[in-house]
């Protein structure tokens, strides 16, 4: 296992940007998540990582080796294909050998290699059996296997969780993470779904129309999202239009004057820095609103509203409030279990209400692929 | 049952009836006793199969198509395969026309192309002074131009939803394109190769019209030498003579279907 480098590479297909300035360094065994949306790039990078796909510009090293014009055969990468693209007329055994075999090992190192990799997917006793004997979750195990037991420099997961239901899908995902802790494998993986990349990844790779918009740790997406994309891809988000009239004062389309904390947002850089008046966005995560009665609450930003619509979630009762500018936010309160939890109803007038701190200046970009989430 | 259903059935019956008839007429005959074809016959024999081995022409037809037909479906798979690959997988200038080119020979008359092959071949030796005309190497060239377009089709037929990130995954596994090919991509599409295989041989086996423009002394095959032993006399060593060619052709053809239905490229 080793380190991968990506140094400014880009995809282009005569005038698209599949891929565009994109550098990142993987350290050894860590897992990092390639997040986005369909067609934002996520998968063309997996695929120049394996050499499928020749980059347009830009370097990329495996273990400090230079491989950017290396066939895909000679990179010794490890890929989990979304389909896991077992070859149909070997046995689960056979495929798993097959890596080894091109690497011209003795036989016996062969079988016993096999065996273990086998083994470690918990698959032992079905070596014999053909792909479309297995379901599909052994597929994925057999797949997992082929990939590991030629000891890749990188481990790249295509989707890997895609074609599983959604109980398998959870079980797989612990068993892939924890394997490859303990392997220490460096693994770059890809996905849309943001549940599957906060469940697994070191660290993650957010990217929108070809572009890394974020790189960071889950924490660091959540908390301090870089743009409008991230902040609505990386769990859910509010976001009021508006301006800002002063340091620490947001005026959003509707009329409403809210506060706030110029100086906590460490990303903050267009905060205090733009003339007044610049088109922003404030985000605000719906489970750090507080909903209250009219009078119960004194907080900086307290905002008056009906409650338009309820739904219960189970771990939280997430509610749709009309402001009284007219703008609409979504809040989520946590099921406590006690009796009051959904004790506003359609139609209520409640007060919504929160801290300065909450609250995260964003520049209003719009992008192509904006996610609803 | 309906009656339309009924009627649909007696007409396929009678089709059906219809084409086998010469066959089956052919494979009774070829057990009659008399010397001359007479009905009823006045009994049975299998002597005229024997009488096969005693000419010479149907034994050296034999052994000629056999050879034509091995090497012409060998050169028409060593062809035929990348041809299909290329039409299959690649976008390129000339593609479709490449592709309507290999099929051509389906539909020109074996009459014309056998005169076009004839032509090209005196012209070729009379140019470079190889030894075309009425040889073995001459035959094969002509043949492989009627078994290239059923090879095309039938392996195209295979290479159809043929998936290709398992040809990514033995690359990413260290599989060089050689390889690839050989270990991953040959195995999967070997149904429609072996069917290819067998029916360019029928094909090579069976043809007549084109091949008449192409033999010469000492060289025929065998549905030419039938054709000539024809010319002279009607006995049952011809309908013998005949089963047997059915026999070979229908064998081959029935293991084709295994491979691949017949039905779904013919």
């Amino acid at each position: 296992m080793a380190r991968i480098e990506l140094e400014a590479v880009s995809k282009r297909y005569g005038d698209f940007h599949a891929v565009r300035d994109f550098s990142l360094a993987i350290e050894q065994g860590e897992l990092v998540v390639l997040l986005g949306p369909s067609g934002c790039g996520k998968t063309t990078t997996l695929r120049m990582i394996a050499g499928f796909v020749p980059v347009t510009s830009g370097r990329i090293r495996l273990g400090g080796r230079d491989v950017t014009s290396l066939p895909a055969h000679r990179r010794n990468t490890g890929l989990v294909f979304q389909g896991y693209a077992l070859f149909p007329h070997l046995t689960a055994a056979e495929n798993v050998a097959f890596g080894l075999e091109m690497r011209k090992l003795p036989d016996a190192v062969v079988r016993e290699k096999v065996g273990r990799a086998l083994k470690l997917v918990r698959l032992d006793d079905l070596g014999d059996r053909l792909p479309r004997q297995l379901s599909g979750g052994q597929q994925q195990r057999v797949a997992l296997a082929r990939a590991l037991v030629i000891e890749p420099d990188a481990l790249l997961l295509d989707e890997p969780l895609s074609n599983l239901d959604a109980k398998l899908r959870e079980e797989v995902r612990v068993e892939i993470r924890q394997l490859q802790k303990t392997l220490g494998l460096t693994t770059v993986m890809v996905t849309h779904d943001q549940d599957e990349a906060l469940a697994m990844a070191d660290r993650l790779v957010v990217m929108a129309a070809g572009e890394i918009q974020q790189i960071g740790t889950q924490r660091d997406l959540y908390e301090h999202p870089r743009n409008r994309f991230v902040a609505g891809f990386v769990g859910r988000t509010n976001f009021l239009r508006g301006e800002l009239v002063e340091p620490g004062v947001f005026q959003s389309d509707g009329g409403l004057t809210l506060r706030f904390d110029g100086q906590a947002a460490p990303r903050d850089d267009t905060a205090g820095a733009r003339p007044a008046g610049t088109r922003r966005a404030l985000a605000l995560r719906p489970e750090r609103l507080t909903l209250g009665a009219p009078a119960d609450t004194a907080r900086v930003n307290r905002v008056a509203g009906t409650v338009e619509f309820t739904s219960y979630l189970g771990a939280i009762i997430e509610y749709y409030v009309r402001l009284s500018s007219g703008e609409i936010v979504r809040v989520h309160a946590p099921n406590t279990g006690a009796a009051g939890d959904l004790a506003w109803a359609a139609g209520e007038r409640v007060h919504v209400s929160w801290p300065a701190e909450v609250g995260l200046i964003l520049e209003d970009e719009h992008h192509a692929q904006e996610a609803h989430r | 049952m309906t009656a339309g259903r009924i009627a649909l059935l007696v007409a396929a019956g009678l089709a059906l009836g219809f084409i086998l008839l010469p066959l089956v007429l052919v494979s009774w005959l070829s057990f009659f006793r008399d010397d001359v074809v007479v009905f009823p016959p006045s009994g049975y024999t299998l002597r005229w199969f024997r009488a096969i081995l005693d000419q010479r022409n149907f034994v050296d037809g034999f052994v000629t198509s056999l050879q034509v037909g091995v090497f012409a479906m060998l050169a028409g798979l060593v062809l035929g395969v990348p041809a299909s690959l290329c039409l299959t997988r690649y976008r390129f200038p000339g593609r479709e026309s490449l592709g309507l080119l290999l099929l051509t020979p389906l539909v020109v008359p074996g009459v014309v192309a056998g005169t076009a092959i004839y032509v090209f071949q005196v012209e070729t030796e009379i140019l470079t002074r190889l030894p075309l005309v009425a040889s073995l190497p001459g035959l094969v060239l002509a043949h492989v131009v009627i078994t290239i377009p059923w090879t095309v089709r039938l392996v195209a037929a295979s290479l159809m939803g043929f998936d290709r990130t398992v040809e990514e995954a033995a690359q990413n596994l260290g599989a060089g394109p050689w390889t690839t090919f050989r270990r991953v991509t040959l195995p999967l599409i070997r149904p429609g190769v072996v069917a290819a295989a067998l029916f360019g041989f029928v094909i090579s086996f069976g043809n007549l019209e084109m091949t008449l423009f192409l033999i010469g002394p000492g060289r025929t095959t065998l549905p030419i030498a039938i054709l000539q032993y024809l010319e002279w006399r009607i006995d049952p060593v011809i309908a013998a003579v005949s089963l047997l060619q059915i026999l070979v052709i229908g064998a081959a053809m029935i293991a084709t279907d295994r491979y691949v239905k017949l039905a779904r490229v013919l």
